[in-house]
């Protein structure tokens, strides 16, 4: 089993991902650097947080040009894991990999914070441990995480269970005081219609030791394993 | 009409231009003139300060690393290095960038030492939120500092932020880096080695910035001047790679030394590497990337465009290294070598444009400035506590200084920084200090900022040793031991005897108190001529202090965490009042003398308080600052998500109610404990001869404080919450 992590320039949670994954999962992951235009014998590849090329233009835009995002959409596509974590998340978006926008936030502020999340689809690669409706406290680190999407293509995302995690209140109730950035329907992550490909704003990788205040992240990270491992 | 001569406008004084004439023996090139104005200017050359911050120890508990920009202890086999800098003119003209300048240089002055930087404070000081100009320089700093921090991937863990009429027309702003390096991997400021090649690395050059340090930092704001054009744009992104570039060609052994160019830019880094090294360097502009055409010799030297080092390469190795940089679509390109003769030689298209001595450009003239208490000073200090009244609703006058932006809380900025990237963060802000662990390591450091000016203003001397005094209470709240000190001394104009007595007062101050603590100065950075038409800003000299916790598993932090568990106050209450926030806000006036600060006791109550962390006796520990016991004990009811109530019992004889719920006497911090420990940590603070007082319990849904059986204050925790958590934002929005 083979993680890899993909390192943008400005990518900037790329050695925090390589952290949890070496040494919290004790698995095997390799840095990609973006100009590689070719992967081999990886089985998941996580496209971490930062701000890939400056997030100049649109966070996630320039990105998706780069070489290496090439190889991971026939990778995707071919059934490989790929988790997006916040700015990740906004390259897979303009990628084409997973449907909807990010806007900026409600608020417009960057906003650094924990929040709560629900689990509504544990049957993914990367929420198979969980169970469905647990609540996640989890740390959020963005300035554009107000997710969009126009009502067909929603309709159909919730028909399919693609949205794996919404913002919710501490006791697990979706409700808007509980919505950090203004996401329409409080969808913090969601999946491609295969399963394969998530994308999420909040970081499972900053909370996956009980030190940093919360160990709630860490199941994403297992999930994948033990996804694999049945696979 | 008269014209100034050049080297006026240019901020030189007539002796200065004399001296500069002897040394050349001749007339200097515009070239040379410029390169000597901005070396010779107080933010280059410290020539109105070095004489006293030479008084600054610079030896302590830890092992100490002085470098060429910025200084650090060793502990075990890694360096932390840390420093902090000001960039307060450039963000009172310029807030978004002024600010995000700010970081990036601070962080380029730690990885320019090998280290990899991991966390970022800043101490902001701004006039009242009722002007809109004060709100705006707020919410434009703010933006700065997230806008380039975030980005950087670099935490934003701590700081402080302070109101006061004086700042108005002045704002502060001090952004300190810390940074981590192996002690093999140290990379110093320095060139040498006849024949090895000086390279350029980052963005390309401009006319931005031009005379930033000499005519921005080194004068005082007068009036409409448009000073604008003087100040530098940032771009987080090429800072970023910039960082990993650096990191990676470090590795390689190759660079004999490596600088920033900050203020001064190209003059600064190459003439100071040729000083450290004891060498001379020729460099060629025309090699210079730029970003403007037609820019004259001295424009390129004087040039402070952002994100731009100089490295001095071994000869032989400038490919390897110019291939990194390019890896990361940076410039990276040979403008000259190291010389025999000891002087900067600089050629414009071959044509030689200055020769100076490095060490005549390092050593700019030292001035021994004339000093003298202001007059003010008496009344103020004079002033008689008891001809102000008691109000008659203390319950009203806590919820007053809560929701003062001073003591309220800073959710509003610190949710704006990204202040858990890196993963390290494990006492988030809010807490006294922030605290970070090192990965690969049993040990954490705690890092913070201190300074209340107001003290400063009334008792300068004082003052300071508060600052210091706090900054290691705050430090031994969250677990850690106070190891060294980073100042960013900020004052008015030091050619006024009654600004520069200030000055004085504050090194003497900060120089006395770390002598008795053993903590040593490691770096630091002086702002003067912070004045605006209406007068200077309060002597203001920030520490940043750097503690060390040994067991990252054992720190505390400043909420309650359980229901029923003892409330202690170590230390005592002295009934004082000057200076106090109380005094300010419900009185309207800032009188007196500072608190009072007893070392011996001060440094008994720490370790009192510290040794109880680190045996995991206690359950919090929180420091009594602005808004005094009653403030200290409601922020630890009402800081966490998990509020939890207290009832207090205070006993105390004949002082003022007033005083003694919020007066500012030092050397205290509120303490929780189950009731199991108590006994423990009465016989640790027996052993340190601290004063040790139970004064309550945790519990409830109230915060409600006795004296001497009478109620005098009952508020549900959420009247508490409410008028603390969201003040600083409605006070943003309303004024």
């Amino acid at each position: 089993m083979k993680f890899g992590v993909v390192v943008f320039p400005g990518s900037n949670c790329d050695r925090d991902c390589f952290y949890v994954i070496q040494d919290v999962l004790k698995q095997p992951v390799e840095f990609i650097w973006h100009k590689q235009s070719q992967l081999n014998g990886f089985d998941c590849i996580v496209i971490p947080g930062g701000f890939s090329y400056g997030d100049y233009l649109r966070c996630g835009a320039i990105a998706r040009f780069s070489p290496v995002m090439k190889p991971v959409i026939d990778f995707a596509y071919e059934g490989g894991l790929v988790l997006g974590i916040c700015n990740g998340f906004q390259v897979l978006l303009e990628s084409g990999l997973l449907p909807g926008a990010m806007l900026r936030n409600r608020d417009l502020n960057f906003i650094c914070k924990y929040v709560y999340i629900r689990i509504e689809n544990n049957m993914t690669s990367f929420t198979n441990l969980y169970k469905k409706g647990d609540i996640l406290k989890i740390p959020i680190a963005h300035y554009e995480g107000n997710y969009y999407i126009d009502e067909n293509d929603l309709k159909t995302l919730e028909e399919n269970k693609q949205v794996v995690f919404r913002y919710c209140s501490r006791e697990g109730d979706i409700k808007p005081e509980a919505n950090p950035n203004g996401a329409l329907g409080n969808i913090a992550g969601i999946a491609n219609k295969e399963g394969n490909v998530l994308g999420m704003m909040p970081h499972p990788e900053r909370c996956s030791e009980n030190e940093l205040g919360s160990g709630d992240g860490f199941l994403v990270f297992k999930s994948i394993v033990s996804w694999l491992e049945r696979k | 009409m008269v014209k100034t001569a050049v080297y006026r406008t240019l901020g030189l004084s007539d002796s200065e231009y004399k001296k500069i004439l002897d040394i050349l023996g001749r007339k200097p090139s515009p070239t040379e003139l410029a390169m000597f104005s901005v070396e010779w200017s107080e933010h280059c050359g410290y020539t109105r300060s070095r004489k006293l911050l030479q008084l600054l120890p610079k030896t302590g508990k830890y092992q100490v690393l002085i470098g060429e920009d910025s200084g650090g202890i060793i502990i075990d086999d890694f360096i932390v290095v840390f420093k902090m800098e000001s960039h307060n003119h450039p963000s009172q003209v310029e807030p978004k960038q002024g600010a995000a300048t700010g970081v990036g240089g601070i962080i380029r002055d730690i990885f320019t030492t090998g280290a990899k930087p991991i966390a970022s404070l800043d101490s902001l000081r701004f006039g009242p939120l009722n002007d809109p100009y004060n709100r705006y320089l707020l919410r434009g700093v703010v933006d700065g500092i997230q806008f380039y921090g975030n980005c950087l991937g670099v935490p934003t863990v701590g700081g402080e932020i302070y109101f006061d009429e004086s700042y108005s027309g002045n704002c502060l702003v001090n952004a300190m880096s810390i940074g981590i390096v192996k002690k093999e991997n140290l990379a110093r400021g320095r060139a040498f080695g006849v024949g090895n090649s000086i390279i350029y690395v980052g963005s390309s050059t401009g006319r931005d910035g031009i005379s930033g340090c000499s005519v921005l930092a080194s004068q005082e704001f007068k009036g409409e001047e448009e000073k604008r054009p003087s100040v530098q744009i940032g771009d987080p992104f090429t800072e970023k790679c910039l960082i990993e570039a650096t990191l990676e060609a470090l590795q390689t052994g190759h660079i004999v030394g490596i600088k920033d160019m900050g203020a001064a830019g190209l003059t600064c880094s190459a003439s100071e590497m040729a000083e450290a090294g004891d060498s001379g360097v020729e460099i060629e502009l025309q090699h210079v990337p730029r970003r403007e055409e037609n820019m004259e010799p001295w424009e390129v030297m004087m040039s402070e465009s952002q994100e731009r080092m100089l490295a001095c390469i071994k000869k032989g190795n400038e490919q390897e290294i110019i291939h990194i940089y390019e890896k990361w679509d940076l410039h990276a390109v040979v403008i000259g070598h190291v010389i025999k003769k000891k002087v900067i030689r600089v050629k414009d298209n071959g044509n030689k444009v200055a020769e100076i001595d490095p060490n005549a450009l390092a050593n700019a003239p030292l001035y021994d400035m004339p000093y003298s208490k202001p007059e003010y000073l008496d009344e103020l200090n004079s002033f008689d506590v008891s001809t102000v009244s008691e109000p008659a609703d203390f319950s009203s006058a806590l919820i007053m200084l809560l929701s003062s932006p001073i003591i309220a809380s800073k959710k509003w900025v610190y949710e704006q920084y990204d202040h858990m990237v890196q993963t390290n963060t494990i006492v988030l802000p809010g807490s006294d200090a922030a605290v970070l662990r090192l990965k690969g390591t049993n040990k954490a450091i705690a890092a913070v900022t201190d300074c209340n000016s107001r003290y400063c203003l009334l008792n300068p001397y004082r003052g300071a040793q508060i600052a210091v005094a706090e900054a290691a209470r705050n430090l031994v709240c969250s677990g850690a031991e106070p190891a060294a000190v980073t100042d960013c001394l900020n004052f008015g104009n030091p050619e006024k005897p009654d600004r520069f007595w200030q000055f004085k007062n504050c090194v003497e101050g900060i120089t006395d108190v770390c002598k008795f603590f053993n903590i040593p100065v490691v770096s630091g950075n002086v702002s003067f001529y912070n004045e605006s038409p209406k007068g200077p800003i309060n002597p203001t000299p920030t520490i940043g202090m750097i503690g060390i916790i040994d067991d990252a598993s054992k720190v505390c932090v400043q909420y309650f965490k359980k229901e029923g568990d003892i409330i202690i106050l170590l230390g005592e209450c002295g009934g004082e009042l000057g200076g106090s926030e109380y005094l300010k806000l419900i009185h309207g006036t800032v009188k007196g003398d500072a608190p009072e600060l007893n070392l011996n006791r001060e440094m008994s109550v720490q370790q009192t308080a510290l040794e109880a962390v680190r045996n995991g006796l206690i359950h919090s520990a929180h420091d009594c600052s602005e808004g005094g016991l009653a403030a200290a004990v409601a922020e630890s009811c009402i800081s966490s998500d998990d509020m939890i109530g207290a009832r207090i019992e205070l006993e105390n004889g004949n002082e003022r109610t007033d005083a003694l719920l919020f007066g500012e006497s030092q050397s205290r911090i509120i303490i929780s404990c189950s009731k199991q420990n108590l006994s423990r940590i009465e016989k640790i603070a027996d052993k340190y001869n601290a004063l040790l007082t139970v004064i309550g319990r945790t519990g409830g849904n109230e915060l409600e404080i006795y004296r001497n059986d009478s109620r005098i204050i009952s508020l549900p925790l959420s009247n508490l919450h409410d008028a603390w958590a969201g003040a600083l934002e409605k006070s943003l929005k309303e004024g």
